[in-house]
C-alpha cells in the first residue's frame, strides 16, 4: 500500500453537487490524475439509538455520506462500527432515529407522519440497493465461485442466465480472479475468497458498499490484493463506507475518516487532518496506539 | 431338534413374504418422505414462527416423542372411530408411522439448521433475500449435508418401525411373517426368513446411504472432505439430537 500517495480533497464538488449535472463546474483533478465529484447524500443516517439487551452499543449516531464518498470509519473493539454498518444495511433493527439510505427509510414506510414496520420482502427490496463484505467473506461455501457472484442476480433479481453469468465473468477479471469461476470458496485463499465477495456484492450493482474488516481475518500478504480492488472500486465512483484499521487504505482513498468511540462519532475529518490535526483525544491516543504498531 | 431348512428355503421365495417386503419397503419410503415434510415445516415453526406457531410444533414434538409409536398406531386406527374418524389400515400406518418420524425429524433438521453459520444468513440478507429464498438458497442446502447422515439412520430405523403396523394387521413383513406362522407352525422358520428379509432391505438401504451422503459431501469441494473438528463435534450433536425412536 505504500505506493498510494496521499490524496487532495475536492471541497468544491460537494458544494455544488445538488445541481444538475451539466451545470456543475469542473472538479479539481486528485494528484493520480482521477477526477472526483461527490454528490448527493445517499447514506443518512440520524439520531440512531441501538442497544443490544441494555447494553447501549450506538448513542445517537448521525452520518451523511455522499454519492461517490468513501468514508473510513476507525475504533476500538466494541466501539460500535459493525453494529452502525449492520444497521444501516437493516441486518440490525435500530431503537431510535432514522436511516435513509438509496432514498429508503430504511425498515420503515412514512404515512401521515406515521412509522409503520416494512414486511420481509420490502426490506429485502430496500437492502438490494446496498452491497455488504464481511470480514469472514461468508462467501457460500456449498455453491461454485460463479455460482456464488450469479445466484441472486438470477434468483432474485431474474437476470437471465447467460447475462448473469457473462457479467460475473467480468467482474472475475475486475477482481483478478478469472480462472477461478468453477472452484468452491474452500479451495480459495482468504484474500482470493475476499475479491469474490466483492464480485458477489457488486453483482446485484449495489449504489452502495460497506465492507465491515474487510481485512482483517487474511494473511498479511494478502491484504495488499483486497485493498487494490476496494482502491479500483473507489477510483470508479463507488460510494463506500469501510470499516477497517488500514489507515493506508484511508490516506490512499477515504475522502473523510471517522474515528468512533463508545457508540459515538468522535472525529469525522479528511485524512490529512485526521492524522495530522485531530480535534479528539480520543483520535491521538488511537493514532498513538497505531503508529506503535 | 426340530428345523427344517426346506421350509426355511420355501418361506424364504414365498409369495407373501416378497409381498411382504415390498409393502415394508413403499411403506417406509412414504412415510418417511410426509415425515420429512412434518418434520421440516415443524422445525421452521418452531425456529421461527410466532409464539402460536411455537407452542404448536413444541407440543406436536413433544406429543410424538413421549408416547411409544404402538400405542399411537393402536389410537389412530381403533380409537378414533369412536370419535368419527375412520381411516382405512393404510391411511392409519402411513399416518402414525409419518407423524412419529415427523416429530424426530424435526428435532434433527433443526440441529441441522443450527449448525448453519449465522453469517450465511447475513450474506443473504445482504444480497437482498427474503426469508423464503435464504432458507432455500442459502440454509437449507446446508443445513442438508448435516442432515443426510442422522437421516439415513431414521430410515434405518423406518423399515424396522413398520412391523409394529402388524398391530393394525398393516399385511407387511411382519404381518405376513405371522400369517405364514399360523397355517404351518414353522415359527422358527418363518421368523428367522422375516430378521433375514429385514436384515437384506437395511444392508441395501446402507449402500444406498452410502452413495447419498458422497453426493452431499462433493458440492462442498475436494477440501471439505476432510471435515475439520468443530464440524465433527457438530454432526455428532445432531446426530444425538435425532436418537433413534421406536
Ligand atoms: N448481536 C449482538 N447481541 C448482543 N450484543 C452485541 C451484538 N452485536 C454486538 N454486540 C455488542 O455491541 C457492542 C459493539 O459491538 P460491535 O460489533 O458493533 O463493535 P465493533 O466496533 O465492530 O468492534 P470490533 O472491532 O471488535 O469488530 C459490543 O459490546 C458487542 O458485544
Ligand atoms: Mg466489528
Amino acid at each position: 500500500m505504500s505506493t498510494h500517495g496521499e490524496m487532495a480533497m475536492t471541497e468544491t464538488g460537494q458544494a455544488t453537487a445538488a445541481s444538475a449535472a451539466d451545470t456543475l463546474p469542473e472538479p479539481p483533478a486528485r494528484p493520480n490524475g482521477k477526477v472526483k465529484t461527490l454528490g448527493e447524500p445517499i447514506v443518512t443516517v440520524e439520531q440512531v439509538h441501538k442497544s443490544f439487551h441494555g447494553n447501549h452499543v450506538l448513542k445517537g449516531v448521525s452520518l451523511t455520506v455522499r454519492q461517490s464518498e468513501v468514508v473510513v470509519i476507525a475504533g476500538r473493539s466494541g466501539s460500535g462500527k459493525s453494529t452502525l454498518l449492520r444497521c444501516i444495511d437493516r441486518l440490525e433493527t435500530i431503537d431510535d432515529g432514522r436511516i435513509v439510505a438509496c432514498g429508503n427509510l430504511m425498515g420503515f414506510r412514512e404515512t401521515n407522519g406515521r412509522r409503520v414496520a416494512l414486511r420481509d420482502h420490502e426490506i429485502a427490496r430496500q437492502q438490494r440497493e446496498m452491497g455488504m463484505v464481511f470480514q469472514n467473506f461468508n462467501l457460500f461455501p456449498h455453491i461454485s465461485v460463479i455460482d456464488n457472484i450469479t445466484v441472486a442476480p438470477i434468483r432474485i433479481k431474474k437476470v437471465p442466465r447467460a447475462q448473469a453469468r457473462e457479467e460475473a465473468r467480468a467482474l472475475l477479471e475486475r477482481v483478478g480472479l478469472p480462472e477461478k469461476e468453477n472452484a468452491y470458496p474452500r479451495q480459495l485463499s482468504g484474500g482470493q475468497q475476499q475479491r469474490v465477495a466483492i464480485a458477489r456484492a457488486l453483482a446485484m450493482k449495489p449504489q452502495v458498499l460497506l465492507f465491515d474488516e474487510p481485512t482483517s481475518a487474511l494473511d498479511p500478504e494478502m491484504i495488499a490484493e483486497v485493498l487494490d480492488v476496494m482502491v479500483d472500486l473507489s477510483h470508479q465512483g463507488m460510494t463506500m463506507i469501510v470499516v477497517t484499521h488500514e489507515m493506508g487504505f484511508a490516506r490512499a482513498a477515504a475522502d473523510r475518516v471517522l474515528l468512533m468511540h463508545e457508540g459515538s462519532i468522535v472525529e469525522d475529518a479528511p485524512p490529512e487532518d485526521f492524522f495530522t490535526k485531530p480535534t479528539s483525544d480520543h483520535t491521538r491516543a488511537f493514532l498513538s496506539k497505531i503508529l506503535q504498531h | 431338534m426340530n428345523w427344517s431348512w426346506s421350509y426355511f428355503f420355501e418361506y424364504l421365495t414365498n409369495g407373501l413374504m416378497l409381498q411382504g417386503a415390498w409393502t415394508t419397503v413403499w411403506l417406509s419410503v412414504v412415510s418417511m418422505a410426509i415425515g420429512l415434510g412434518l418434520g421440516i415445516v415443524a422445525a421452521l415453526m418452531k425456529m421461527y414462527g410466532n409464539r402460536a406457531l411455537r407452542y404448536v410444533a413444541e407440543f406436536y414434538i413433544w406429543l410424538f416423542r413421549g408416547t411409544p409409536i404402538l400405542i399411537q398406531l393402536v389410537i389412530i386406527y381403533t380409537g378414533l372411530p369412536q370419535i368419527g374418524i375412520r381411516l382405512s389400515v393404510i391411511e392409519a400406518a402411513i399416518l402414525g408411522l409419518a407423524l412419529n418420524e415427523g416429530a424426530y425429524l424435526a428435532e434433527i433438521i433443526r440441529a441441522g439448521i443450527m449448525a448453519v453459520d449465522k453469517g450465511q444468513d447475513d450474506a443473504g440478507r445482504a444480497l437482498g433475500m427474503t426469508w423464503r429464498e435464504r432458507m432455500w438458497i442459502v440454509i437449507l442446502p446446508q443445513a442438508t449435508r448435516t442432515i443426510i447422515p442422522p437421516l439415513g439412520n431414521q430410515f434405518n430405523g423406518m423399515l424396522k418401525t413398520t412391523s409394529l403396523a402388524s398391530v393394525i394387521s398393516m399385511e407387511e413383513l411382519m404381518r405376513n411373517a405371522q400369517m405364514l406362522a399360523q397355517i404351518e407352525f414353522r415359527v422358527l422358520e418363518v421368523y428367522i426368513v422375516a430378521a433375514v428379509w429385514y436384515l437384506v432391505l437395511v444392508t441395501i438401504w446402507h449402500q444406498i446411504q452410502l452413495r447419498i451422503e458422497a453426493h452431499y459431501e462433493k458440492p462442498f469441494g475436494p477440501a471439505a472432505a476432510v471435515a475439520s473438528e468443530g464440524e465433527r463435534e457438530l454432526a455428532k450433536a445432531v446426530r444425538a439430537a435425532g436418537a433413534t425412536n421406536t
